[in-house]
């Protein structure tokens, strides 16, 4: 949480805007790939199965708590918008650049909105595994 | 126990031999299994409140778990001498023994791409494997120098290898699916064997769904080759021009289920199609089953693939599945002691972590059922020697056996 605090607040630059457009734009690719199957067209999620990324509370404060799914994978119960879910995303294997082009599209998606933050490389690298 | 005993040789006989007289099996194993069941009900200490005419169903079986620690496994094959070998997808090849997962994993491996659906992936041992001792191995294979396709691409590959001690020796490559993709989907890599001298590899259409109608590539393909990887003079594009002579069969997008059928020798594949068109299809020599240009489905994003589930020398699949379960592994049941199942598939379903069972009539399925729901994320479901059901769970790094309960 303080990391996220502290990055999310230095990562607003001039010029940014657009390098966040062109992120989102390769992170939709990469959703398209990796992440659509289980999380749907419109990040609606499967119910009882996968959860949502549309307006996901899993995420929206917390953005590292995407990064860090999209990184490592994720395995058991989980929370998302008042509901539980126990299942398994695997790894990806997504290189940093991938994971970060990804996050800002999911984040900025299906009325999701980091509010013209970006996830950089950086961050992606920073986020560590929660033990 | 001793009707069980009398009768065993004489149906495993009559199975394996005599085709002809697959249509009276039934009677005599309805006969025998009665009467096994009475042998059972006097000998064996079986709950006597349990009724032999009662239906077989899940309430009939157990699962019990046979290997733990495992990391993203993808497949399992069950040794001769009741050991497991276990594929991680992460790229090591990992053996179990008496329950308990070896920490030594086994070496000789080849280099494998570890990214998105990409891994080390199926295992299959040779229907010889005692005499032969041949494991065959599938695994998404980084592009190598000279290969076509993509840098930094990647396709299926098959190799076999014999296992002493805690290595695989006599490494052979025997099949490199062209071109590279550098893409992380679809990678198939199911193996079976006819046990007629051949082996089949499915592979997936790599994200490029137009590519599995085209005969110049191997995406979205089954290929069929020698048990030692030459390419079979008799398959059915060998002298068709521009087409790769491996290729069985194609119009495929995901199979990563695939069994030869007990009894008819014909191969059943299930494919992960898009949005609600995962099929389960009967694969015959040639035949095109028709990804992208027909499909039950829709696109992830929701747009429209093709307005046609059906034309003119499209094959259609046996059943579809909507919505779509993600199946991965299947086996045909083909041991008498799961009574009434003999002869249906067993399928995996990732996505929603459960079994289904299909009651297969002929070339149809009548019938279908979850059984196990909530069981993990199903990677492989296949049949022992031993007549047992071995099902990999991808996110609790297990393999479970299913039996019918005693």
């Amino acid at each position: 949480m303080l990391l996220s605090a502290g990055v999310f607040c230095s990562a607003i630059m001039p010029g940014q805007d657009d390098e966040l457009a062109k992120s989102i734009e390769r992170g939709k690719m990469i959703y398209s790939e990796n992440c659509i199957t289980c999380h749907m067209g419109n990040g609606e999620g499967v119910p009882a199965a996968f959860p949502p990324l549309a307006k996901s509370d899993y995420f929206i404060n917390a953005p590292e708590n995407a990064i860090r799914a999209v990184k490592f994978g994720l395995i058991g119960k989980i929370k998302v918008n008042g509901i539980d879910y126990d299942n398994m995303m695997p790894d990806p294997g997504l290189g940093k650049d991938e994971i970060a082009d990804v996050v800002n599209y999911i984040s900025n998606s299906w009325g999701n909105s980091s509010d013209k933050k970006i996830i950089t490389e950086k961050m992606v690298e920073e986020t560590k595994e929660n033990k | 126990m001793t009707v069980l005993n009398n009768n065993k040789p004489l149906l495993t006989f009559m199975n394996k031999n005599i085709p002809l007289l697959k249509k009276y099996i039934p009677l005599a194993l309805g006969g025998a299994l009665l009467m096994a069941s009475a042998g059972l009900m006097s000998n064996s200490g079986m709950n006597p409140d349990k009724k032999p005419e009662k239906k077989f169903s899940e309430a009939s079986l157990q699962v019990d778990t046979v290997a733990t620690g495992l990391t993203m496994p993808w497949a399992s094959a069950l040794l001769p001498n009741g050991d497991l070998l276990v594929t991680e997808r992460g790229g090591k090849l990992r053996l179990v023994q008496k329950g308990k997962l070896d920490p030594q994993e086994i070496s000789g491996i080849p280099e494998v791409y570890y990214k998105g659906q990409g891994g080390l992936l199926d295992i299959a041992l040779h229907p010889d494997y005692k005499s032969n001792g041949w494991i065959y191995i599938s695994y998404s294979s980084p592009k190598a120098a000279g290969e076509e396709g993509d840098d930094n691409g990647a396709n299926t590959a098959l190799i076999r290898a014999k296992l002493k001690d805690h290595a695989l020796t006599d490494i052979q490559p025997l099949f490199k699916a062209i071109p590279n993709v550098k893409a992380n989907v679809h990678f198939g890599g199911r193996i079976v064997f006819d046990k007629k001298g051949y082996v089949f590899l499915s592979l997936g259409e790599r994200g490029q769904k137009e590519n599995s109608q085209n005969l110049g590539r191997d995406q979205g393909k089954v290929v069929r080759l020698h048990e030692d990887g030459k390419i079979p003079t008799d398959n059915p594009f060998v002298k068709t021009e521009g087409a790769r002579p491996e290729i069985w069969t194609y119009g495929h997008r995901n199979p990563q289920g695939m069994i030869i059928h007990p009894t008819t020798g014909v191969i059943w594949e299930h494919e992960h199609g898009p949005q609600g068109g995962d099929e389960l299809n009967i694969i015959e020599k040639g035949k095109n089953y028709g990804w992208p240009l027909i499909t039950y489905g829709i696109d992830y994003d929701n747009s429209i693939i093709s307005k046609d589930t059906a034309r003119a020398g499209l094959e259609q699949p046996v059943t579809f599945w909507r919505p779509s379960i993600a199946p991965c592994g299947m086996t045909f049941i083909s041991n008498d002691k799961f009574k009434e199942w003999k002869g249906d598939l067993i399928v995996g379903s990732l996505k929603f972590m459960y079994l289904q069972h299909l009651v297969v009539k002929g070339n149809k399925v009548t019938s279908r059922e979850i059984i196990f729901d909530k069981i993990g994320r199903v990677r492989d479901v296949r049949q022992g020697w031993d007549g047992n059901i071995y099902v990999v769970l991808e996110n609790s790094g297990k393999v479970v056996r299913i039996s019918p309960k005693s």
